[in-house]
């Protein structure tokens, strides 16, 4: 523990005034649940959840050398090809290929992206860009919008249906992966069609002013507030992966299973030289998926994982899933061992634990 | 939420109920259920362990984490909840219905030690700390 103040999100006094339990969070005071972490992960699944995540980082980079300085740290090359109104998911690897974090860059004008980064990172990325901007790439200015802009990601089969109803969204123009400019009762907000929940939905990021006022007239539609637990749950679900639990520095792309988000054609990326040459050998370990045989007590990050006796892992992430009513978990074993199918045991607080190895992701949406 | 009066609470938020042929009935507090969130998993022990007051007797995990159970009495272990076992959720649905474990008290003197709702009314109104 510091003595340093928790930082608040726009949102802090609705989420106080709605008696969610918080817990510190990258720094700030975030909502952990409002009614219960599993009610709150059945209405993304069923209906829609809303989730206050301004606190992750989300910066501006403008100017020439924009798209040659996010070419160079992260590893989705977005290259000239990447239409504006367009996103891509990648990794931020540095020149050893560890992951020093993953988001999504989207091009809102031809030399105008908007990065955002996890909020545990968010400094992080900010001094990674900074740094090559610096040696680099000098033409280009760097803005920090996380303050002055709020986002809520409005996430569930039934999302883009309540968002319609209070906006001029346009769901056959704002397609996954696009963002765009919509108006709500005449205010504009921009809106990415992206999350975190392996459900549809729409992440609005209107400013730091019309945050509660969007929340409220959002809650008021019928969407369900839902804090950090239930997006937990829900990502894992989806094996989304969690930068500081699944993914870190010390992790590349392609043990994690992140390959296809990694161009290694791309002629300018810092990590892929050596991200090419793990492809070439193969991985030595491998993020896998597992579900426990039977329910009990849960697996947790750092259980051991074990076959024929000997540890041969830890989990990473791990829990009880709702909508599978089964405990899963991830987490890296060596490449030879990583079939689907493959018996393991967790080893949980002394328990030993029947599980095998299952194919990602653990829950698909239907479509 | 009322505390029911004709129990007994420890500061580990484990209730303590006498029953009418001698035995104790042990769960958790609504305020124990409350802080945990929804509970997924418990680890009862099986009839016939001996317990000591306050100490470990199982396990309780909700989605978010996991916390020790303490034996409110000493004692044998008659009989434990398969039902709950089984329904985790109940403890959330109903704390103050769904027992743990039924416990042949060593020592009915030792309910003495416990808090009564006043007092545990008091204790969890400051955090439960």
């Amino acid at each position: 523990m510091t003595d340093t103040p928790l930082k608040h999100t726009p949102l802090h006094a609705a989420h106080v005034r709605l008696g969610a339990r918080m817990v510190q969070f990258a720094g700030y005071d975030m909502p952990v649940q409002y009614e219960g972490i599993l009610a709150e992960a059945r209405a993304v699944r069923t209906g829609v959840g809303m989730f206050d995540v301004s606190h992750m980082g989300r910066f501006m980079v403008e100017g020439d050398d924009a798209r040659a300085l996010l070419d160079y740290v992260h590893t989705a090359a977005i290259g000239e090809g990447m239409e504006t109104g367009r996103s891509r998911y990648g990794l931020f690897c540095n020149e050893q290929g560890g992951i020093i974090d993953d988001g999504i860059i989207y091009r809102r004008e031809p030399r105008a992206f908007l990065v955002i980064a996890n909020a545990a990172n968010a400094a992080t990325v900010w001094a990674w860009l900074e740094r090559w901007h610096r040696e680099r790439f000098p033409s280009l200015r760097m803005t920090d919008i996380t303050d002055a802009v709020a986002m809520i990601a409005v996430q569930g089969p039934k999302a883009i249906e309540l968002v319609r109803s209070i906006s001029n969204l346009d769901p056959e123009r704002l397609k996954p992966f696009r963002i765009g400019d919509i108006a709500i009762q005449g205010g504009k907000v921009m809106a990415a069609r992206t999350g975190y929940t392996g459900e549809d939905g729409v992440e609005l990021m209107p400013s730091s002013e019309d945050a509660e006022w969007l929340w409220e007239l959002l809650r008021s539609k019928g969407a369900v507030p839902c804090g950090l637990g239930a997006r937990d749950t829900l990502r894992l679900e989806a094996a989304l992966p969690l930068h500081g639990n699944d993914i870190d520095a010390s992790t590349n792309p392609i043990e994690a299973g992140l390959d296809r988000f990694v161009q290694l054609d791309a002629p300018s990326c810092s990590g892929v030289p050596v991200l090419r040459q793990v492809v070439e050998k193969g991985p030595e370990r491998k993020l896998i998926g597992f579900r426990t045989l039977a329910k009990g007590a849960l697996p947790r990050p750092h259980s051991n994982i074990i076959k024929d006796g000997a540890v041969i892992g830890q989990v990473t992430s791990g829990g009880y899933s709702p909508t599978l009513d089964a405990n899963i978990g991830l987490g890296y074993v060596p490449a030879a061992f990583a079939e689907p199918g493959t018996p393991l045991q967790i080893d949980v607080r002394g328990r030993l634990v029947d599980a095998e190895i299952v194919t990602l992701p653990f829950y698909k949406r239907p479509r | 939420m009322d505390i029911p009066a004709d129990r007994k609470y420890s500061k580990e938020h484990e209730w303590a109920k006498p029953e009418a042929d001698g035995t104790v009935l042990v769960g958790i507090s609504f305020f124990a259920q409350d802080q945990l969130g929804d509970v997924v998993y418990i680890d009862l022990p099986k009839p016939g362990a001996k317990l000591t007051q306050f100490s470990r007797f199982g396990e309780i995990e909700s989605v978010k984490a996991v916390s020790e159970l303490y034996a409110p009495v000493s004692g044998e272990v008659v009989e434990a909840n398969e039902a709950v076992a089984q329904k985790p959720e109940l403890v959330n649905q109903a704390p103050y219905d769904s027992w743990l474990i039924r416990v042949r008290a060593a020592n009915q003197q030792e309910l003495n030690n416990l808090l009564d709702a006043k007092q545990y009314a008091e204790l969890t109104a400051t955090g439960g700390h």
